[in-house]
């Protein structure tokens, strides 16, 4: 029934791909999914509104 | 700190924290109540916009349109939500959940905020729709039960991150967080993003509404309010995907073709998804084209791409584990031979074919910017969406309910015999349904529009008789669905209160690393034997090949609207 887990019997430290650690890094992740959209979505299209010319 | 026990599920293996096992119990009946609330409302719009019936009166028409968008794209799916996080995290990564204290807490606010913006919507004040667009104005309570709400779940999203950081200093998983859990992360950074410009946009807008501020810019509302309106939607296809994937491991104990290309597509997911809300602004005066195009074509195209990369692998991964127990015949042998009367399977299928099909393909035409001029604000929009939340996550979330009484609520299901009907009736009646509404809505019919004839309005408009009879099966269609939403409430319910109590499952003081089928290849980790899916690979053609089809057929009608000669 119960399936052992069968690794990290005799590995050998490996060292670990860098899109691996991005992957694993919940906090960088959090922080690239905050920017990305912020910039490019909110502060881009928020500075464009306000160069609209207000009518007089 | 309160202290907690895990209970050891005897029919999946899971372990639940039993602290956090409550609160998804919680937040899923809070989530059916909400459907209950926004499936009443669901037939009173359905049979208002059909023309032969038109049962309401406009006013109660608008109200009622709000009470429907409010209950089922907010409280519906992000009390499930919430439920799936603790899921992926707590119980996947088989440690304890972080500040449960604190998890009420969020569970409070987010019923407190339901309930004084249903309200408030009740009162009448408050007919602002969903998008509550200034310079419309709703009750100051409408704003506030949206912001509770929206504090509440980002507590929860919180805790969700709290409770990775507690499963990685417990040593609870070996290497990466599960592909599932990972899934549920990209929603829950989603989620953050989305709450907090709803948290910029939504705070001044009570203010407003009580005074204390003078204007609100209607097109930055539009702006920032999209931020969330939009991102909202991107949790949750991040949430079914994630959903997808978990019930290919329930249901086959399928692993991912490759788990390196599915992360990948999940950051993509975290990087460009949001970007598209600029969709919403495609018609709008205050924005450059390059801000939409770049927004919504360039960079959204890498999102899609993540999508199509889901969708490919979702089912490549039942079928190369289907071929491994044997069903190799021809191309189709592995899905003809899937469980077709298992609801978890038979609902998470025609989920992810509809909503590539459906919601996908109608998705990437209404965001191109010039295609968009054809069907912005008709019924098209509606009818995409409900390809998306309603085919994608909704039927997503039903199917994987199925499979949450059992192991969480610990009933059997009741009358199994329509629960294996339930997922056709609701999901197919859709299919129909959103696909009349697309056509509809190419014919030019509005959404939001109480009456599409015009009646007594000074200039007439001729509406083909396609128009109206294709608003005629919609709201057929959108009956039939609600039926199916209806089985749905009444199969959970009713297994809650009289479903047989199923055996507890042992409980200890401390996780065990006892895994068993279900458990294990929900946090199982590398990519599936074989790679040989040519089924798949077929199924992926055919939705390449209708989405150009159906690309280019628009640009050809869009040549048409002003003829040149
Ligand atoms: C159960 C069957 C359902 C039916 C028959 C149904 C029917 C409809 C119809 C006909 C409209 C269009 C009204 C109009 O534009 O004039 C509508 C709007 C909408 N529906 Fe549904 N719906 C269903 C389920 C859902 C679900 C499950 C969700 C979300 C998860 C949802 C979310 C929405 C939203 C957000 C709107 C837009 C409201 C607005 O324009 O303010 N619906 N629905
Ligand atoms: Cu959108």
């Amino acid at each position: 029934m119960s399936e052992q887990i069968q690794e990290s019997a005799g590995e050998e430290p490996e060292r670990i791909p860098v899109m691996q650690q991005v992957l694993d890094n919940p906090f960088l992740l959090l922080f690239l999914g905050i920017v990305f959209p912020t910039v490019l979505y909110i502060l881009w299209g928020v500075m464009e509104i306000a160069s609209v010319p207000v009518a007089r | 700190m309160m202290t907690t026990t895990y209970r050891t599920c005897p029919r999946t293996g899971l372990q639940f924290d039993t602290q956090a096992e409550s609160l998804m119990r919680f937040n899923a009946v809070a989530a059916v109540l909400s459907m209950v609330m926004g499936g009443l409302t669901a037939v009173l719009v359905a049979l208002t916009r059909w023309p032969a019936i038109k049962l309401l009166p406009a006013d109660q028409f608008y109200q009622v349109l709000t009470l429907h968008g409010v209950n089922m794209l907010l409280f519906w799916i992000i009390f499930f939500e919430i439920a799936v996080l603790y899921f992926c995290s707590s119980t996947l990564l088989r440690c304890r959940l972080a500040t449960p204290r604190i998890a009420w807490l969020g569970f409070a606010l987010m019923v407190i905020g339901a309930i004084t913006t249903n309200v408030a919507i009740f009162q009448g004040g408050s007919t602002v729709m969903f998008t509550a667009y200034v310079p419309m104005m709703a009750q100051p309570h409408f704003y506030l039960g949206l912001i509770l709400f929206a504090v509440g779940a980002l507590l929860g999203c919180f805790i969700f991150l709290g409770t990775l950081v507690v499963a990685k200093n417990e040593r609870t998983y070996e290497g990466s967080i599960p592909l599932v859990t990972f899934g549920a992360l990209t929603a829950c950074i989603i989620a953050i993003f989305t709450i907090a410009s709803g948290a910029i946009i939504l705070i001044p807008t009570f203010l407003w509404s009580v005074g204390y501020i003078k204007e609100i810019d209607a097109q930055m509302y539009r702006l920032v309010f999209w931020a969330m309106g939009h991102s909202s939607q991107q949790i949750n296809v991040a949430a079914h995907v994630s959903v997808w994937y978990a019930v290919a491991a329930i249901a086959f104990g399928a692993k991912p073709l490759s788990e390196k290309v599915s992360r990948s597509a999940f950051l993509l997911y975290i990087l460009f998804l949001q970007l598209a809300s600029a969709h919403h602004l495609l018609a709008d005066p205050g924005v450059s084209s390059e801000w939409k195009v770049l927004n919504t074509s360039y960079f959204m195209y890498f999102a899609v791409l993540a999508s199509m990369i889901h969708g490919f692998t979702v089912p490549g991964a039942i079928e190369a584990a289907q071929r491994e127990k044997g069903y190799t015949h021809g191309l189709f042998e592995w899905l003809r031979k899937a469980p077709w009367g298992n609801p978890v399977f038979s609902g998470t299928f025609i989920s992810l074919v509809g909503f590539g099909f459906l919601g996908g393909i109608s998705g990437v035409v209404l965001g191109a910017e010039q295609l968009n001029l054809l069907m912005h604000n008709t019924y098209y929009v509606p009818g995409h969406f409900h390809a998306t939340v309603v085919i994608g996550t909704t039927l997503a979330f039903m199917a994987l309910t199925y499979f949450l009484i059992p192991a969480l609520f610990k009933r059997e299901l009741i009358l199994p015999g329509v629960a294996k009907f339930q997922p056709y009736i609701f999901g197919l009646s859709m299919y129909v349904m959103t696909l009349v509404m697309m056509g509809a809505g190419t014919l030019g019919v509005s959404r939001r529009h109480w009456d599409m004839a015009f009646a007594g309005a000074p200039f007439q408009y001729e509406w083909p008789g396609a128009a109206y009879l294709m608003m005629g099966i919609a709201g057929l269609a959108g009956v039939v669905a609600v039926v199916g939403g209806v089985l749905w409430v009444l199969l959970v319910v009713g297994s809650l209160l009289f479903g047989k109590k199923l055996e507890e499952g042992e409980f200890s003081a401390r996780p065990t690393i006892l895994r068993m089928p279900v458990a294990s290849s929900l946090s199982a980790h590398g990519g599936a034997v074989s790679h040989h899916v040519p089924g798949t690979m077929v199924l992926g053609s055919v939705l390449l090949v209708a989405f150009v089809l159906y690309y280019f057929v628009n640009w050809k009608y869009l040549s048409e609207v002003w003829p040149m000669a």
